[in-house]
């Protein structure tokens, strides 16, 4: 299972490297989430998929091995803020877009300081 | 008493919650900002006394003792940096009052950079490598907001690049704690430090150490320093003076921690490879520093020789480089801010952005020209300014350890920091003056307020070395002996 799991990660972050090395921003924007579930994958993969029991305190009955929660308290957080940025970075392209006319990072470049 | 720790995390969010709330009342807005960046420098002077006299202290949240829970950690460098901070904030502020809009006001300039302040704060206390990354998340996604605030052209330009790239770093920091967790098995940094020791040099582990070393690179401006001048030069010049004097700082300071606790094991890569970065960074810093004659542009790039020069301490790896090394940084926190006010004061003044087609303002601006002299001068680190003490003792530091390559660069660098600001003082300083008396632009009493203070402050950590030395040297012993850091957070 691991071995599938990182595999998939490893197809996630090519996927995801080929977007963000694109010139137009919403296909960056769509390569750094491919890029932040990949690394979600990744820190559940860390933890081991599927051992042992739930690790609940009033959970009597299993004597354990119990399966280490921390890394889903992890990607739960990495979840959230990967969520809000890009949600804003999305916000920011479209701004730029209306703003800067282009989505096109090459004209984005800016030329007062070449 | 511990609970003091978390205020400078909690209160500046509290107050930018109840700012935002208070939106149209600008005058509300600036009076609580003060207060509270007055109470919280309050409550840092308070905390480094208790730190000074107690050791380190620790704040476990919910009760859950190390290495199980989440902890802030409280020892003298990072309430050092977190006094520092807030007391550059507090001027900055200062300075945004007569310098902002009331449009940027209502925009929520003010609880912006609390926001931010409080993410700053949070990284440095923080004694757990996941809560730093949240940290760094919270100091990062309000200085998204607030270098694209405002809207204009090339404001937009560059932070969505800023914002790409951090967002890339953060993914990079994500696989790094990821890999870290699966080796080690714990996120708490002093039991990190404990198992990495019992497990020696391991190449596994010095691989996720060159991860967090690229992560912090990028995020301090350390030879990855190519996203730091376009976005620096963009923002208004009290948001821009913030980030000159914050956020590379944090990037430095999880440097230094991560590699002084965590990544001893193998110096002769990881510190060695450092060195060898902070000298590349110097040298690019100084050429970029003589390079350009926009003066947004000069000072990005001293911001950059600041970064080379503090991380040599690391390759002496001695208390004396340390010590010069958070010294250094304190000053450079003070210098910087009042660097980017002073530029972005003269660009409000003259209208212009380049040095050669400014001059003579000591004529309309007496007060102010001279205070670019005290900026030059304490930049380059002469007496009686901050920045000779840290130089002075960088030096013996890094004449123990014997790196003479690193000393020679570095005290070059401070000739070129010189240089670069002379130029800027003889052209736009000094010189006959081309503003006629009818067209000249009135300096906000503010403005220049904020800008002197900062130098009376950076004359003070001159000055008044004794009295700041013991809580440097205090700071210095923990970061060249981890195992302090390691007993106060886990017991013997």
């Amino acid at each position: 299972m691991e071995t599938l799991m990182i595999l998939l990660i490893g197809v996630l972050v090519s996927v995801a490297t080929y977007l963000v090395l694109s010139r137009n921003v919403i296909r960056v924007i769509l390569g750094t989430a491919v890029l932040s579930h990949a690394v979600h994958l990744l820190i559940l993969t860390i933890g081991e998929v599927k051992k042992g029991e739930a690790p609940l305190l009033g959970n009597q009955t299993a004597d354990g091995p119990y399966t280490d929660a921390l890394p889903q308290a992890l990607i739960l957080t990495a979840i959230v803020i990967s969520f809000a940025v890009t949600a804003f970075v999305l916000v920011l392209a479209f701004r730029a877009y209306k703003t800067n006319g282009t989505d096109d990072l090459e004209k984005l470049r800016g030329d007062e300081y070449d | 008493m511990t609970n003091l720790m978390a205020m400078p995390l909690v209160l500046p969010i509290l107050m930018a919650v109840l700012l935002i709330f208070l939106r149209n009342y600008r005058y509300v807005q600036r009076v609580l900002v003060v207060v509270t960046l007055l109470v919280m420098i309050g409550m840092s002077i308070v905390l480094l006394q208790h730190v000074h006299t107690d050791g380190i202290l620790r704040l476990d949240f919910g009760g859950w003792q190390p290495p199980f829970g989440i902890l802030f950690v409280a020892d003298p460098f990072a309430v050092l940096l977190v006094l520092i901070a807030t007391i550059v904030t507090l001027f900055c502020m200062v300075y945004a009052f007569s310098s902002f809009s009331a449009r940027y006001e209502r925009m929520f300039a003010y609880p912006l950079m609390l926001l931010m302040l409080a993410g700053v704060n949070g990284s440095f206390l923080t004694g757990d490598i996941f809560n730093l990354f949240v940290c760094f998340e919270v100091m990062l996604l309000a200085s998204y907001a607030l270098i694209a605030l405002g809207g204009r052209t090339e404001q937009l330009r560059e932070s969505l690049k800023y914002v790409i790239t951090n967002i890339i770093a953060s993914w990079l920091f994500l696989v790094a704690i990821a890999f870290l967790y699966g080796t080690i098995g714990t996120l708490n940094m002093a039991h990190i430090a404990q198992r990495v020791q019992e497990v020696g040099s391991d190449p596994l582990i010095t691989t996720i150490a060159l991860f967090f070393l690229i992560v912090f690179a990028l995020k301090g401006g350390l030879l990855l320093f190519f996203w730091l001048p376009g976005s620096y030069s963009v923002p208004p010049v009290p948001i821009a003076a913030m980030f000159g004097a914050l956020l590379t700082k944090v990037g430095m300071y999880a440097i230094i921690r991560t590699f002084t606790l965590m990544f001893t094991a193998q110096p002769e890569i990881t510190h060695q490879l450092i060195t060898i970065m902070a000298i590349i960074t110097l040298i690019a810093g100084s050429l970029g520093a003589l390079a350009y004659r926009d003066i947004r542009q000069i000072a990005a790039f001293n911001v950059i020789i600041g970064v080379g020069f503090v991380l040599l301490a690391l390759g002496a790896n001695n208390e004396a480089a340390y010590a010069g090394a958070i010294y250094y940084m304190m000053h450079d926190m003070v210098g910087k801010a009042m660097l980017f006010l002073i530029c972005g004061t003269m660009i409000y003044l003259t209208k212009q952005e380049r040095y050669d087609d400014m001059s003579g303002l000591i004529r309309h601006y007496p007060l102010f020209g001279w205070m670019f002299l005290v900026v030059m001068v304490s930049l380059t680190g002469m007496p009686p300014f901050s920045g000779f003490v840290g130089k002075v003792m960088m030096g013996e530091g890094l004449v123990a350890s014997g790196s003479y390559v690193s000393l020679a660069i570095g005290f070059g660098a401070s000739v070129i920091i010189l240089y670069s600001l002379l130029r800027v003082m003889l052209h736009a300083i000094f010189g006959e003056t081309m503003i006629a008396d009818e067209d000249k632009v009135k300096l906000p009493k503010p403005m220049l307020l904020s800008i002197v203070v900062l130098g009376a402050v950076s004359l003070y950590l001159g000055t008044s070395a004794e009295m700041v030395l013991p809580y440097v040297t205090d700071a210095a012993r923990v970061l060249a002996d981890p195992s302090i850091y390691i007993e106060a957070i886990l017991g013997k």
